[in-house]
This record gives structure tokens, sequence and C-alpha cells, in this order.
């Protein structure tokens, strides 16, 4: 599927009369965001040894873990979470794209995991603080985004379903990213229990109600081709998916894929995994849609209980300067409210001292 | 064993006598074949695994039989111990199996406590059988031995090496049990990355020095396919159920789009050498080895416990008796002690609360009479607003009476009946 984009607009004749023209404003977007170039920030987690590695390879085709130190099995007893950042700069037609790459060696290898998703949301936080202060800068010319727009999750394909610690962690992580579980190593499991695989932890995300990142709907005005795939992509979610950093020659090409003695699995082959699926939602179509929930969604979150809690803090603590420029609160301090309450109560009693002294009068007058 | 009887002999004379013609003793192991036999056999398997890892159906595999049992969940909050047991029967050799499952190991998210259920369950079966051993009227013939023989510790295919959480467990384990550790589902891993992966375990095993069961090289008939066997370690194994059509044969395999992974194909995974090796080969062995090493390892340390000493050639043994009544003796003071001990604590517990309740009710008393003052206080004070009050009224209705009469005399030139009506309303 190339080029998801076409141009809707009906090609009118420019020597029409009642040709205005600004149908080519989609055109004139595409040259300035070609120029403009993009960014985009992948985060991958999992356990060690699930082939997140080679997958984040097989997907840009490129090597990024030139040189990696592997830990022994007794170094990772008690090991803490690292984040570690690759940033590669690749260009396709013309259109350049810079990618960072998150990785998490370290999570859920040790014995003990627990809060083992802190350094995770910690850096998350840190990213969306650092685009809040540009954002709320004088000078907002040359902005950095940071976030991150999507993490990769790989699910064992070991077990039955979700483990606690990735329930856990999905369930950490939802509010403040674009959450895309994947199965892992899916060569491990025929197409029957792959099945079953899926079923079953779509079931237990509805269950634990964990939000992972949705398609959008198409819209209805799409052909019927373009309806079909979107609809199978969504029914194949989560993706199974294998990788490889090797060349293997199967049935006269050469592809990525893994040799085994009793047959060789093709990455690309759609027959065999979701790796193609992946690469389409991931790169082809909906990348840009990630950016925008993250944008719209999950930063403004982040932006709108950050502003809050800095308000509350500013009004029980008058010495503290609003580092940002926002709109003062209206809400009635503490202390006034009390003295006001003590008037009242003052003016009720007194009231009715003066009726109780009316009606003793009235009587004596009688 | 036979090492040290022979050690024993060593001080008598030796004479190898020449037999003048067959007397009929070699079918001594036949005789020891037909009563083993008779009673049949028994054999513990314990399996260590992630739930999911394919545990049940390896066992099923080797079996060649479906054993029930029900699937495991992910969110247990312990490990359990499962225990089944089965009577198999295959020619007229009849074998009593047990399966013990661990279930739940490795699903938490604090994984420090998973090893501590299964070394609790395998010292409980050698603190059954040393019961028994230890029993006046003891019956070990037909004692059903539920001591664990062979620990099939299962790696998960990371690709990389072993788990931490592994490495920790089999440490702790290796003391008390036969561990055969195996890679689970080795249809995900390469040939060449299975090499690598092997060398790195075992290489991690080796530098951490856990001891995993080697396979004896002693006896000659055994001797050179256990030593190549060896060093296949960990086995690389599959497991399955199904039947696929491979060929013109129906052989037990996993189908795949890509191809068909067969169970019992050597160039695939290593199942029938586990097979060989755990059944065919070395079973009596390990058997054996449990009894003579692991057993008597647990009995030696938990008799030490207990106080008791091998006969030393320089002090008189020990007679039994005495042990037990000095030790009856300490565990009665001990128990008088504590009874001590707790009455003491009860004690000390009244007087607190004693002292607290005291402290309670003087607040109590002091808040009531401030209360009281208050209210007295507050009483004066009204008290004297309402006689302000009516002094007020006093000299209101005094003025009042002296503005009326001076109006009366006003009027008094003017008419009467004006005075009669303000009598009447004074």
């Amino acid at each position: 599927m190339s080029g998801r984009y076409r141009s809707r607009a009906p090609r009118a004749d420019p020597e029409e009369k009642d040709y205005v023209g600004f149908a080519s404003l989609p055109n004139q977007l595409h040259r300035k965001s070609v120029k403009k170039g993009f960014d985009f920030t992948l985060m991958v987690a999992g356990e060690s040894g699930l082939g997140k590695s080679t997958l984040v390879n097989s997907l840009f085709l490129t090597d990024l873990h030139k040189d990696r130190k592997l830990l022994n099995a007794e170094e990772r007893i008690s090991q803490t979470v690292e984040i570690i950042k690759h940033t590669v700069d690749i260009e396709e037609k013309g259109v350049k794209l810079k990618l960072t790459i998150v990785d998490t060696p370290g999570f859920g290898d040790a014995v003990n995991n627990t809060e083992s998703w802190r350094p995770v949301t910690d850096y998350i936080n840190q990213q969306f603080e650092q685009y809040f202060r540009d954002e709320s800068g004088l000078n907002r010319k040359n902005i950095q985004d940071n976030r991150v727009h999507c993490c990769l999750y790989f699910i064992p394909p070991f077990g039955h379903g979700l483990r606690p610690v990735d329930i856990e962690f999905m369930k950490i992580l939802q509010e403040k990213v674009n959450v895309v579980p994947l199965i892992a190593k899916a060569d491990c499991l025929t197409p029957t229990e792959i099945k079953k695989f899926k079923e079953r932890l779509r079931e237990e995300i509805d269950k634990c109600g964990i939000k992972i990142y949705q398609f959008p709907d198409c819209d209805s005005d799409e052909d019927e081709e373009f309806k079909q795939q979107d609809k199978e992509l969504k029914e194949s979610t989560p993706f199974a998916v294998i990788g490889s950093n090797t060349v293997v020659e199967a049935r006269g090409q050469r592809v990525r894929g893994r040799l085994y003695p009793w047959g060789i699995v093709e990455v690309e082959n759609p027959a065999h995994c979701d790796f193609v699926k992946l690469r389409t939602m991931l790169i082809r179509t909906h990348m840009h849609d990630l950016k925008d929930i993250t944008n719209d969604c999950h930063y403004e979150n982040y932006r709108a209980q950050c502003i809050q809690t800095m308000a509350s803090k500013m009004n029980s603590d008058n010495r503290v300067e609003s580092p940002i420029p926002i709109l003062p609160l209206s809400t009635p301090d503490g202390e006034t409210e009390k003295l006001i309450k003590k008037k009242d109560e003052e003016l009720r009693r007194m009231q009715q001292m003066l009726q109780k002294m009316q009606q003793q009068m009235h009587e004596q007058d009688l | 064993m036979a090492a040290t009887e022979l050690d024993l002999f060593s001080n008598e004379d030796k004479r190898n006598l020449q037999l003048g013609g067959h007397v009929g003793f070699d079918s001594l192991p036949d005789q020891l074949v037909s009563k083993s036999v008779a009673q049949g056999f028994c054999f513990n398997i314990l399996c260590v695994g992630e739930t999911g890892i394919g545990k049940s159906t390896l066992i099923n595999t080797l079996f060649n039989t479906t054993f029930e049992n029900e699937e495991a969940s992910h969110y247990e909050n312990e490990v359990q111990l499962r225990p089944q047991t089965f009577e198999l029967q295959e020619s007229n050799v009849s074998l009593k199996l047990t399966i013990v499952h661990t279930v739940g190991f490795g699903d938490q998210i604090n994984k420090e406590e998973c090893y501590k259920p299964i070394i609790e369950y395998i010292d409980a079966q050698f603190a059954n059988y040393l019961e028994e051993e230890l029993k006046i009227k003891r019956s070990l013939f037909s004692y059903h031995d539920t001591r664990i023989h062979i620990c099939l510790y299962f790696i998960a295919p990371t690709g990389h090496s072993l788990k931490s959480l592994d490495l920790v467990t089999m440490k702790k384990l290796d003391s008390k049990v036969n561990i055969i550790p195996v890679i689970a589902k080795a249809d995900t891993v390469s040939r060449s990355e299975l090499d690598k992966l092997k060398i790195k375990i075992m290489s991690e095993l080796v530098s951490n020095g856990v001891q995993i069961y080697n396979f004896p090289t002693e006896d000659e008939a055994v001797a050179e396919i256990n030593a190549s066997m060896n060093t296949y370690l960990p086995f690389a194994v599959i497991g399955s159920m199904e039947d696929v059509k491979v060929g013109n044969k129906m052989v037990k395999a996993r189908l795949y789009p890509w191809g068909s992974v067969q169970v019992e194909n050597e160039n695939h995974c290593d199942f029938v050498k586990l097979r060989e090796m755990l059944l065919r080969v070395n079973m009596e062995d390990l058997r054996e080895q449990t009894h003579a090493r692991h057993y008597e390892l647990y009995r030696r340390c938990k008799l030490e416990e207990m106080g008791f000493k091998d006969a030393d050639p320089n002090s008189k043994s020990f007679s039994l008796q005495e042990t037990y009544e000095t030790k009856r003796k300490e565990f009665l003071l001990e128990l008088q002690r504590k009874e001590e001990e707790m009455r003491q604590m009860f004690v000390n517990k009244v007087k607190e609360t004693e002292a607290e309740l005291k402290e309670k009710e003087k607040e109590l008393h002091d808040k009531f009479e401030q209360l009281k003052r208050m209210h007295q206080e507050e009483k004066r004070n009204l008290e004297e607003k309402r006689r302000e009050l009516e002094e007020e009224m006093n000299a209101f209705n005094r003025r009042k009476v002296a503005a009326e009469t001076l109006m009366g005399q006003g009027l008094q030139g003017g008419s009467q009946p004006f005075k009669k009506d303000k009598d009447k309303k004074n």
C-alpha cells in the first residue's frame, strides 16, 4: 500500500473562470512538511531476549545496536532498569526522518521487579516537562519534540496470556504513551495457537481495562478495499511478530528470515507472521496519527495536571512565583471565607437577641 | 556404597578361589530383577518452569499418554506444588509415576520467594522417609517412596542466556535433587543460536558452581553413550501430542506454515536423547543417586541438628536413650520459660492498659470541669445582661409614665374622659 495520502481535490482546470485555487493547499502542505522533516520517537519495552533489537533492526532496515553488552544471569539478579536512546537520521525519497529509539534494558530481568516501571515513567514525564517548558518559553522557534510517540510492548509467547508484570506495566503507561502490545518470537506458536493466544490477550486486556492504542476508524468515503484492509488490520491485533538480522535464500529470493532445519521463516511473509502489518501500521499509515494522539491526549493530560498542581501550590504559598505565564485562578481564599462566616454568625445572634427583647417588651406592654 | 565396604574388609585376607563347576549364583541378578519387577518400581519427577512453558506437554510426550492436567493461570500469588500419581504398565513392568508440577513459578512481580515452596516440598519428602526409617516398627519395603528422583528445569529460550531467576533457583536446588536443565520450546531457536545458547548456559552454570546431574560414566556398558550425552546438555526439547503426516507416516510433530517440527527427529530437537537418558538408560541410577547422595546429606544434617554424632573412636558412643532424655528435659525447660514470659507479658499489658484508662478518665474529668465553668460563666453573663435589660425597661417605663402624666396634666384642663381612658391603659 503505497502513498496512503491521496489528494482528494478535484483536478480542476486552472483555466476555468470559477477556479479559485485553494485546492492546491494539500500540495503546499506536502512540500512544506518535506522541507521541514519529521521526527519520531519509539520506545521498546519487554524482557531481555524477546527480540526487541532484532525487530527494530528489521523494521528500519538498519543495525542500531552495533556493540551491545549483554549481561550474564548473575549480573542481572538485581539489575535496575536503564534508559538508552539511539538517534538516527534516515531519508527516503527526499523525506527526512529523525528517528529516536528508546530502549529499556533490564526491564523484568531482576528477581524482584517491583516498581521496575518507574524509570520508564520518569523518562516519559521528563520529556513532557521539557516540551511544556519549551512551549511556554519566550523563544519558540526551534522546539525539539522528544516526547515518546509510541511504546512497543513485547509479550513473551511462552505463557498462557498476560502476566502480572505485563498488566502492571501497561496499566501504568496507558495514560502517558500509546501502548502497542506485540507477541514476540511468534515462530514458537502454530497458527491455531496464535489465534487462541491473541483472543486470550484481547480478552484479558479488556477485562483489566487497559487502554491500548486503537486504530482510528477509516472515513466512510474510502473505497471498499481500503476498508477491508483496515478491518483485517484491526482484527489481527495484537500483532505476532518475528524479526531477523540475517538474510536467507528462500524460494529463489533473498529475504530476511530465520533458517531452521525444518523450514525457513520469512519475516515479510504475511502467512508467517504479522510483521508486514506492523510495519504498515507503524510507519506507512499511522505514524502521524500516533504523534497526534501523543500531542492531543497524553501531552494535554500531563499539561493540565501540571498546571493544576502548580496553581494549588501557589494559592497556599504566596511566595511562589509562577515560572510559566498562566491565568490567575479565582479561587476564594480560605482565610477570608472563615472571617465572613464568623461575622455572619455574630449578626445572626444579635438579630435573635433583638427579636427576644422586642417580644419581651411587647409582653410587658399588654 | 561399594567403596566403603571394601575398606572394611581390607584388613582381612581375601582369597580368590577357583570354582570347580557351575554353582549357579550367577542367577543372583536375575533373582533381584524378578523380585523388583514383582514389587513394581516407582519414579518421581519434579518439573520446574514458568507457566505455559510446556512442562505438561513434554511429560505427556515422554510417556506417550495424556495425563490429566488443567491449565494454570498466571495470577497465583505464591508458588504451589501439585503432585499427581499414575500407575503405568509396559510389558510386565509396572511403574508408579509421580509428577509434581510447580504452579505459578516466575509469575509474580517479586520472585524472591519463588524457590522456597519447592525446597520445602523436597525436604518434606525426605523428612517423611527419615521418619519411616527411624520408626520402631517400620515397613520400608512397602513404603511408597515419594522422594524426588529428578528435577527437570525448564529454561525459556530467550536466546541470550539464563534468566536471573533460573540461576538463583538452580543454585538452591542443586544440593537437594538431581537437576537436568532442558531448553523448552526449542523450535524458536535456530541451529547456530542453539549452539551458542547451550555453551553460554553451561558456562554460566559452571562459573556459578551449580551442580547439575551428570550421566554416570563408570559403568562400561553405558559409559560411552553417557559421556557423549553429557556434551549435549542442556537438551533442547519440543513436546507435542498431535500427529502430523510427514512423508507417508504419522509422527508427532508441530505443524507450522513453513514446515513441521518433528519431535522424534534428532536433527530437529534433542527429545529422543532426553527420553533415552531419562527413561531407558539412567532411571535406576537417578534413584540411587537420590538415595545415596541427596537423601544421605539431608539425613546427616537433620540428625546432627537433633544432636546425634557418629561413633567416635576416642569418646564413647552416645546412646539414643540418653540423648532423648536430655532433649526432653531441655524441651520442658524451654516450655516453662516460655510460659513465664507470656505471663509476664500479660501482666505488663494489663498494667499498661490500666494506666492508659486512668489517664483518659482524668482527661475527661478535667474537660467536664472546664465545661461546667464555662457554662456558669455564660449563665452569669446572661443574668447580667438580663438585669441591664430590665433596668433599661424600667427606666423607659418611668420616662413613659412621666411623659404621660405631663401630657395628662396638660390636657386636664381639657376633658375628663381622657383621664379615665389613661387610667384604664395604665
